[in-house]
């Protein structure tokens, strides 16, 4: 235990230097978990913790992570018609998304965290776990050709006014993640609307516009790739072809449901996302595989995803009846598929803090985020997706969904005879 | 998968003919109108029963419906209980042999009966010799309430603790016992003049009151009376052993409660087929069985006052362990203060768990004396969940009949949070415990973590086996909300109740003191 009697040794003073010590504490904590011992209560604590749950949401994150960065570096090939194939070219865009994620999450990371620490300083307790899952779900939900400027704005306004403002992790109203997303959605909605946002590394994709490469590119990972004598980044090459539009499935459909949506993409690479989207949501086993997991280790709710497919399965049947136009008449059990229901499902309507906290409220919560998205999706020519929106908006009305569940809980024993 | 799923997916493709989804809404539809049509009538009809003074079931229609199907009717009285959680921990107590174990030192400890002031007035003095019954102290509010002493001998001590409120008087146990002698009132005696033989030699403060987990006060009519006849709580005695050779006094006991009632005397019993049941309980006039089956909390009163006849508002109700339930009969029947101890000592500190069979408020060191481990242990008078934490030079409370010793858990672990080095139980889904649900764990006291907001919602819920949601309930208490608590169900509540909601709390909330901050809260203010 060598190690621990170092730590111990180098502890700041928590009244010189608050800040200082807090940092130390969470990574104190961090390291080993800590010697306290029950008092008064339960003699016995079970296992489970809150850095232990919120790890487990991290660690289902990590299949969309890797296809994530990879598909950045993928979609970036495809608009110039290079490396079409999805394995083609693996390095170069593996290392283009990487180029573009990594930067992503440590500005996150450092924004976010850094805020935490402060506030928890100033507050005199402990960090609190909350930002390592909304840490790790922000990047996933960007496009990947964000400014990081703006990223760090959105991650400050996230979480100072959406978590610190309520009083930390456990008293927030809105998804922090989300809050972080609809944050750019309005301040900056050209970065990250419209079709031309999903693709990464073209100034325009206007047809022959030429990528735009950093340092990264060709002075770190050319010298690399060139020295074991791969295929390397080349500006000139790689230029935005004829007729591509990088638009999603979803802006397709929304112009000619289904069979516009198959002109350009077959159900295959929807499902397995070898699409433009936002970082995080294009591949659905993936999220599928993240979904199930949560479900096994009951960390999240399984009543608000199969609330939310209900709710979504319900409403694509009354669109699909009612038919008014081309989006509305996409089958229904595609909705699950297209653009990033499943992600929103499996990790952002989930959040038990925002959420209904009744076992009945979760039922009504999920379904109605169903109903409410797939209506902005489906009748709103403004936004092309409806779950952020939908899950903000519910996140809202999920104090009130509870408040009539406990009264009439209330009420059936106030009225005992 | 990806090939079924990609099959099905070509087999929908193209637009969907509007007509059958049409038909398929429309179904819904219809069954939706026809379902709340058929509930209305039922309504209905409940009302207009209701109206002529007819008794209806609380069940719905549908319920009913249901129960054809599953052939449970109201009228069987077995309680099935889906929800709650088994901690299953090392040190169980595998013989049914009783060992003899009359301690040489005993403690009242006048703290333990909630709602005492902290100085009662002690009417012994150190080296004064009583007889077991003989008074020893009484709440300076209501002197009529004695607490008597529960063996013979000699006052040996009288500590104070803070603010000089008296910690414990002990008594130096005799050898061979003498007993007070009372006159037990007759079979056609009233309802005053039992009470006031209750009160004379004691044996009202064995009663417990809910709401509040009080003595009774003299006044107090209760609505009914429950026992519940089995304990699930980790490595809890076996009642079936402690009632054996007393299931006379057992009966006698019910038989003198039924006179205390109005109402109806319930018996819990267990319904998980865990063991043999005591005729004693199976067998048991004068009071109405009640089968409860399921995990941990089932055998706690609480519970199954929550599933036979639920406290109303301004209602109190008494609750009787067995072991006083027995030494009520025998009071009654030899007009003397007999009450023995069966405690189960295990945990999985101790090297040989074993039932001893002693007097209440025991010495904890002669009751452990060379049957622990070494190192930093923990003693708990009670069960690892809510019981109380004494020293091993303390004693065992008076009303518990179990002491549990565990490992002090006061130090690091490195990552311990992500890849703990011992396993533990869980009744998370993190751990693969499910995997494993025989498997028994040595525990230990360290917190597993540190004190967060409430994050985690539908947690405790999984645990309590009772229509009531803690996590608005503990919320309503931090903002003493009086009409909220209420409202809630904090009257159906003890900490014992709520113990496991506060093991498995991944956010490490104090629950049961906060449960109990409420009680008292409603207690005085309300």
């Amino acid at each position: 235990m060598g190690l621990l009697q170092f730590l111990q040794r180098i502890e700041p003073d928590k009244k010189k230097s608050p800040l200082l010590h807090t940092a130390y504490d969470a990574f104190f904590t961090f390291a080993f978990t800590p010697n306290t011992v029950t008092k008064g209560g339960v003699h016995i604590r079970d296992g489970m913790d809150l850095k232990r749950l919120m790890v487990y949401v991290v660690l289902a994150l990590q299949l969309c992570y890797l296809f994530g960065s990879y598909n950045i570096g993928h979609q970036h090939f495809v608009a110039a018609g290079q490396h079409l194939g999805f394995l083609d070219a693996f390095h170069l865009k593996l290392a283009h998304g990487l180029i573009k994620m990594l930067p992503m999450f440590i500005v996150t990371h450092v924004v976010g965290l850094g805020m935490e620490f402060l506030f928890a300083a100033k507050k005199g307790h402990a960090v609190e776990e909350g930002f390592l899952v909304s840490g790790a779900l922000i990047p996933l939900i960007m496009p990947p050709d964000l400014p990081m400027w703006i990223l760090a704005l959105s991650v400050t306004f996230a979480v100072i006014l959406g978590k610190e403002a309520f009083g930390g992790t456990g008293m927030n109203i809105w998804n922090i993640a989300l809050l972080a997303r609809v944050f750019v959605f309005f301040a900056y909605p050209t970065e990250i609307s419209g079709d031309t946002c999903w693709v990464s590394g073209y100034d325009s994709l206007a047809a022959g516009s030429a990528a735009e490469y950093g340092w990264w590119h060709t002075g770190f990972f050319n010298s690399i790739f060139g020295s074991l004598g791969w295929p390397q980044f080349d500006a000139a090459k790689t230029v935005v072809v004829d007729g591509f539009s990088g638009a999603t499935p979803l802006a397709l459909a929304y112009q000619g449901g289904m069979e516009a949506v198959n002109q350009q993409y077959s159900v295959g690479q929807i499902l397995w996302g070898a699409i433009p989207g936002s970082i995080g949501e294009t591949n659905k086993p993936f999220i599928i595989l993240g979904a199930l997991f949560l479900i096994l280790t009951r960390v999240a709710s399984w009543r608000i995803m199969a609330g939310m497919v209900l709710g979504v399965g319900v409403t694509g049947l009354i669109f699909n009846a009612w038919g008014f136009n081309d989006f509305m008449m996409v089958p229904w059990y595609y909705h699950y598929i297209l653009g990033s229901f499943l992600f929103a499902m499996a990790f952002m309507a989930t959040d038990p803090v925002t959420a209904s906290g009744t076992n009945k409220g979760k039922w009504i919560y999920g379904f109605f985020i169903g109903v409410v998205g797939l209506v902005v999706r489906v009748m709103n020519p403004a936004y092309p997706e409806g779950w952020m929106l939908a899950i903000l908006f519910m996140n809202s009305f999920a104090p009130l969904i509870d408040y009539f569940i406990v009264q009439s809980n209330i009420k059936k024993r106030t009225s005992r005879v | 998968m990806a090939f079924m799923l990609n099959s099905f997916l070509v087999f929908g493709q193209g637009t969907i003919t509007p007509s059958w989804a049409m038909y398929s809404i429309l179904g819904v539809l219809i069954l939706a109108g026809l379902s709340a049509l058929v509930g209305l009538t039922a309504n209905l009809i409940d009302m207009e029963a209701h109206k002529h003074g007819v008794q209806v079931s609380e069940d719905g229609w549908f319920t009913k419906f249901l129960n054809q199907f599953t052939g449970e009717t109201k009228s069987s009285k077995v309680h099935k209980l889906n929800r709650g959680f088994e901690i299953l921990i090392n040190g169980e107590v595998k013989s049914s042999q009783i060992v003899s174990k009359p301690v040489s030192r005993v403690a009242l400890k006048p703290y333990t009966f909630i709602g005492l002031s902290p100085i009662p007035k002690v009417v012994v003095e150190v080296g004064q010799s009583v007889k077991a019954g003989d008074e020893v102290y009484h709440d300076k509010k209501h002197p009529e309430i004695k607490f008597t002493s529960p063996v013979s001998g000699e006052v040996i001590e009288i500590n104070r603790g803070d603010k000089r409120a008296i910690a414990d008087i002990v008594i130096l146990a005799d050898k061979d016992q003498q007993y007070k002698k009372f006159n037990a009132p007759g079979k056609d005696a009233d309802r005053a003049a039992l009470v006031s033989f209750l009160v004379d030699t004691g044996a009202w403060t064995w009663i417990n009151e809910r709401p509040f987990d009080v003595v009774p006060q003299l006044s107090s009519q209760p609505k009914n009376i429950f026992i519940s006849t089995f304990d699930t709580a980790p490595l809890a005695p076996d009642n079936n052993l402690i009632v054996a050779g007393n299931e006379q006094a057992f009966q006698d006991g019910i038989d003198v409660l039924a006179r205390l009632t109005e109402g109806k005397v319930y018996l819990g019993l267990d319904g998980s087929n865990r063991g043999q049941l005591s005729t004693a309980f199976t067998n048991a006039k004068n009071a109405d069985l009640h089968y409860f089956e399921g995990k941990h909390p089932a055998g706690n009163v609480g519970v199954q006052i929550h599933h036979i006849a639920p406290i109303k508002s301004g209602e109190k109700v008494w609750t009787m362990r067995v072991q006083d339930v027995i030494a009520l009969g025998k009071l009654f029947a030899t007009g003397e203060v007999r009450r023995s101890a069966i405690v189960a000592i295990a945990g999985n500190e101790v090297k040989e768990p074993q039932y001893v069979s002693t007097f209440p408020g025991a010495s904890v060191a002669e009751l452990t004396q060379g049957n622990v481990t070494d190192g930093k242990l923990r003693y708990i008078s009670g069960d690892v969940l809510s019981g109380k934490q004494v020293s091993v030079t303390g004693f065992m409370n008076e009303k518990d009949d179990q002491l549990t010793v565990i490992e002090e858990g006061d130090f690091y672990e490195m990552f311990g949070w992500l890849m703990p080095l011992s396993p533990r139980p869980s009744a998370s889904g993190t751990y693969p415990n499910g995997l494993f649900p025989k498997m028994k764990f040595d525990v230990n006291t360290n917190t597993h973590g540190e004190k967060r907001a409430f994050v985690v919602t539908g947690q405790y819920e999984e645990v309590l086996p009772m229509d009531i949601y803690p996590q608005h309930l503990f919320k309503s208490i931090l903002t003493k909300d009086v009409e909220m608590m209420e409202g809630l169900g904090i009257n159906e509540l003890s900490e014992e109740d709520v113990a496991l909601c506060e093991f498995v709390c991944t956010s490490k909330q104090p629950l049961q003191q906060l449960l109990r901050e409420g009680l008292d809260y409603m207690r005085t203010e309300a």
